[in-house]
């Protein structure tokens, strides 16, 4: 069964990716990017990696959506086609896409108790629950075992804000107001 | 969308809701999928829909940008807050155990419940406050 959802999951997208290729009306393409991303959100799913699914769905499908649409209000809504150099870029497209699919042939296959991702301090990790009687080992490990890299993301979040605050938080002023 | 009376009843319907599913994520976030990001994006979501229904300027009355500019930083201080405090209890930063000295599971416990809510309270005001300088902006220009 599992692996049937994975291949819907998998087509749906390929053709997503597609049409978000061939469509020039941004807004259509910021609703597909949404369903792309609610879609990787099931596939996380399906992986048994819900808290990464729950992201995914929210930040990706959700937030990114209406951040994508609030930006298209703000510029334009119509994607400028560029007709020259377009064999270059899929010649580029597809050697870095060959490259990479070439690199995954060196990893371990999904869920391989051998890999080596599993013998560092993952074991230490899954034990943890009893450690810290904490039963999600996903937030032990993101708040306390983690806990610097999760302030570092903390911090990186509120850097975006403050960015975004001083480019197009300006009180009105007579400039605008013209 | 101020004249639409099926969007608009949805959003009141929905809203309280979408706040509490928030809440909830944040605070179970020990023992089911979640945590701080996610609450906190979608405690912003809330927020954005209200946005969406009653304009920018209803939702600045609900919660100005000072608030969220104070949400903003007050996140990240709690966090690096309850390092300090570890720091100042002797052991290392962000060593939860030195919370409760005699209890390192309590200390554990609540360690990642308070930085859990400063990731969350980071968050949707990053949030909210993105979408409303893009909208406000939108609706100057326009």
């Amino acid at each position: 069964m599992i692996p049937l959802i994975d291949a819907a999951l998998l087509v749906f997208m390929a053709v997503i990716t597609i049409v978000i290729i061939r469509h020039h009306g941004l807004f259509t393409v910021v609703m597909l990017t949404g369903i792309f991303s609610l879609l990787s959100a099931g596939l996380f799913t399906v992986m048994d990696a819900v808290d990464v699914a729950f992201t995914e769905a929210s930040v990706g499908a959700g937030i990114s959506t209406v951040l994508m649409l609030a930006a298209i209000a703000l510029t334009t809504s119509e994607e400028k086609v560029v007709k020259s150099g377009r064999l270059l870029g899929l010649a580029v497209a597809i050697g870095v896409g060959a490259v990479l699919i070439y690199g995954t042939m060196d990893l371990p296959a999904f869920g391989d108790a051998a890999a080596p991702i599993h013998h560092h301090v993952a074991p230490k990790y899954i034990a943890s629950p009893g450690e810290f009687d904490i039963p999600n080992m996903v937030t032990t490990v993101l708040a306390s075992y983690r806990g610097y890299d999760t302030l570092g993301e903390t911090t990186v979040v509120m850097t975006a804000a403050i960015g975004v605050l001083l480019l197009l938080g300006g009180k009105e002023n007579e400039e605008d107001a013209s | 969308m101020k004249n639409q009376a099926i969007p608009r009843l949805t959003a009141k319907v929905l809203i309280p809701p979408i706040l509490l599913f928030a809440l909830y994520v944040q605070f179970h976030g020990d023992f089911g999928p979640g945590g701080g990001f996610q609450a906190g994006v979608i405690f912003a979501a809330a927020f954005v829909l209200y946005a969406l229904i009653n304009g920018v300027k209803a939702t600045q009355e609900v919660v100005s940008m000072r608030t969220l500019e104070i949400g903003i930083a007050s996140g990240v201080l709690l966090y690096a807050g309850v390092g300090v405090y570890t720091m100042l209890q002797g052991a290392e930063y962000l060593n939860y155990n030195a919370i409760d000295p005699t209890h390192p599971v309590h200390g554990q416990h609540l360690g990642i419940l308070l930085v859990e809510l400063g990731v969350g309270i980071t968050v949707a005001s990053v949030m909210a406050t993105i979408f409303l300088v893009f909208a406000n902006r939108a609706r100057r220009n326009a």
